[in-house]
């Protein structure tokens, strides 16, 4: 096997992997929701991002592919872990008290991202297959000014506002746990900055999670 | 004759003869038992009452009886050792519960820790994982460095002592939901990694023996942490950081293949 593999195929190295996935889906979550937020701000600004976003080829070329591949390689191997992980034990404990020693987050991940996958489903359904098909099957003139309007639309329908919204409760439980647990991963972990990561990851998982809530929210009430 | 706080309390006890059968739960009741006791004292009255009785008495691991041996593994109403923290099951006394309660009581559970008869499980994977690197190799040339002319600066040396200090319980694995045996294999990596004279054979050691534990069947580690709380000797999750570290970074520059 080269070492490579051998690497990546590691208990360790895997999840190594895994936290630098999860980290790249940090940072971009935090420039989704920036970007997101102008919209609540100002029209012509949402536009004008979406716009570069949405024709910018290094974004388009580059950094979509490695989003791709991150999200692939998160939750596909998030449910190989879960696989292996189980199989490790044969015979569950008849009693067992996992809230003694340890967080519901840190043991739930696996059903946390397990919704956040269906969100990811109902999310490209939504906007990145139609933009998609817009831009590059259909063919359509590209028209700079369309983003805020297509969104608006989107979030008139109050049964997709709910199911967002519960969605990122559950990115936000995933991350209780996940944020803080990546930087281990890497073995990122000192008394000098391990509890300023731990607080900081908190209050990522509440106030972007809660963000995308009150904008999704925002547009909903605001169009009625 | 009932003493005045002595305690009645119903055991579940995991029963199973040997590898091959499968075991079951069992229910059994000891009366008057001294809150005092410690928990294998417990054990060695059930026993007793069962021998008396003409039964097979119930299998279970012990040697120091004092917390440093690391044998008496038994998990026990949810938890590794017991209720309490940083201590064995010989460590734990009956005054942790209650007149009345009922007390599960069963065998460290992971594949990697096959069950040998009841509550004795085998903990060869842990002896395979130190033999594949857990060793500093010295040549017996008879001209062996003392090792107090090695300078080691205190913090290193306090984190190699800390390290040192893991018994081999296995609480660690019994607690994880994954059954990963990261925490006892990054003390047993770090004990080493940290001292000079470890640093020799660090790259080769922790790939060899993180191979081994993968080769053993533990799972991987998801950060919850339930080792660290649950091991009798205050392990850190510092070490599995500090594994990850050296892991990693020997992949990428060691020169086995
Ligand atoms: C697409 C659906 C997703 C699934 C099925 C999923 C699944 C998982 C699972 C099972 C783990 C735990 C792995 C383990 O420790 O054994 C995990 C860890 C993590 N996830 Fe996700 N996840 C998803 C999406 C996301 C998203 C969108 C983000 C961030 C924005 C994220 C961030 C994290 C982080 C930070 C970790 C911790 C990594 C570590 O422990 O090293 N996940 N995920
Ligand atoms: S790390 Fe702690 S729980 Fe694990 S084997 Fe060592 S002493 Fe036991
Ligand atoms: S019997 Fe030795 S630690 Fe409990």
């Amino acid at each position: 096997m080269s070492w490579l593999k051998q690497t990546f195929t590691s208990s360790i190295g895997r999840k190594f992997a895994m936290a630098l996935s999860a980290l790249f889906l940090v940072i971009f979550l935090l420039q989704h929701f920036i970007i997101n937020f102008t919209s609540v701000l100002s029209e012509k600004t949402f536009n004008e991002i979406s716009h570069f976003m949405g024709t910018n080829v290094l974004v388009q070329f580059a950094l979509q592919p490695v989003l791709i591949f991150g999200v692939i390689y998160h939750f596909v191997m998030g449910f190989v872990l879960e696989i292996k992980n189980r199989n490790a034990r044969a015979i569950k404990y008849a009693m067992n008290k996992g809230s003694e020693n340890s967080t519901w987050f840190s043991r739930n991940m696996i059903y946390s991202g397990f919704v956040i996958l269906l969100f990811l489903c109902l999310h490209f359904y939504d906007f990145w297959i139609p933009e998609i098909s817009h831009k590059y099957i259909e063919v359509l003139p590209e028209d700079s000014t369309r983003y805020f309007g297509e969104m608006v639309e989107k979030f008139h329908d109050p049964l997709r506002v709910g199911l967002y919204a519960l969605s990122f409760v559950f990115l936000s439980l995933h991350l209780m746990h996940g944020f803080q647990s990546a930087f281990q991963s890497v073995g990122a972990r000192h008394s000098k900055y391990t509890p300023a990561i731990k607080k900081l990851g908190t209050l990522y998982a509440i106030i972007i999670p809660a963000g995308f809530i009150f904008i999704a929210l925002y547009h909903h009430l605001t169009a009625l | 004759m009932s003493t005045a706080n002595g305690l009645n309390l119903t055991l579940k006890v995991w029963r199973q003869k040997n590898d091959k059968v499968k075991g079951q739960m069992e229910t059994y009741q000891v009366s008057d038992i001294s809150p005092d006791s410690s928990f294998l004292e417990m054990m060695d009255i059930l026993n007793e009452k069962l021998i008396n009785e003409g039964g097979d008495p119930v299998a279970f691991d012990h040697d120091c009886r004092e917390g440093i041996c690391g044998s008496c593994s038994m998990y026990i109403n949810g938890e590794a050792h017991g209720p309490g923290r940083e201590i064995t099951t010989c460590q734990l006394h009956m005054r942790e519960f209650k007149n009345g309660e009922t007390i599960y009581i069963e065998p460290w559970r992971a594949k990697a820790f096959p069950v040998i008869k009841d509550l004795v499980v085998d903990r060869g994977a842990f002896d395979r994982i130190m033999a594949a690197g857990g060793f500093v190799s010295v040549n017996t040339s008879g001209n062996t460095q003392d090792a107090n002319a090695i300078p080691i600066p205190k913090a290193d040396a306090d984190k190699a002592f800390d390290a040192a200090t893991c018994i081999g319980c296995g609480a660690c694995v019994a607690s994880c939901k994954n059954s990963s045996a990261m925490l006892f294999v990054s003390a047993k990596v770090s004990q080493f990694a940290l001292l000079p004279q470890g640093k020799v054979e660090a790259k080769e050691r922790v790939l060899n023996m993180v191979q081994q534990m993968d080769d053993e069947g533990f799972g991987n580690c998801s950060n919850t942490g339930a080792c660290e709380v649950e091991c009798p000797k205050g392990i850190s999750l510092d070490n599995i950081a500090r594994m990850n570290r050296e892991y990693l970074s020997a992949s990428f520059t060691a020169d086995k293949k």
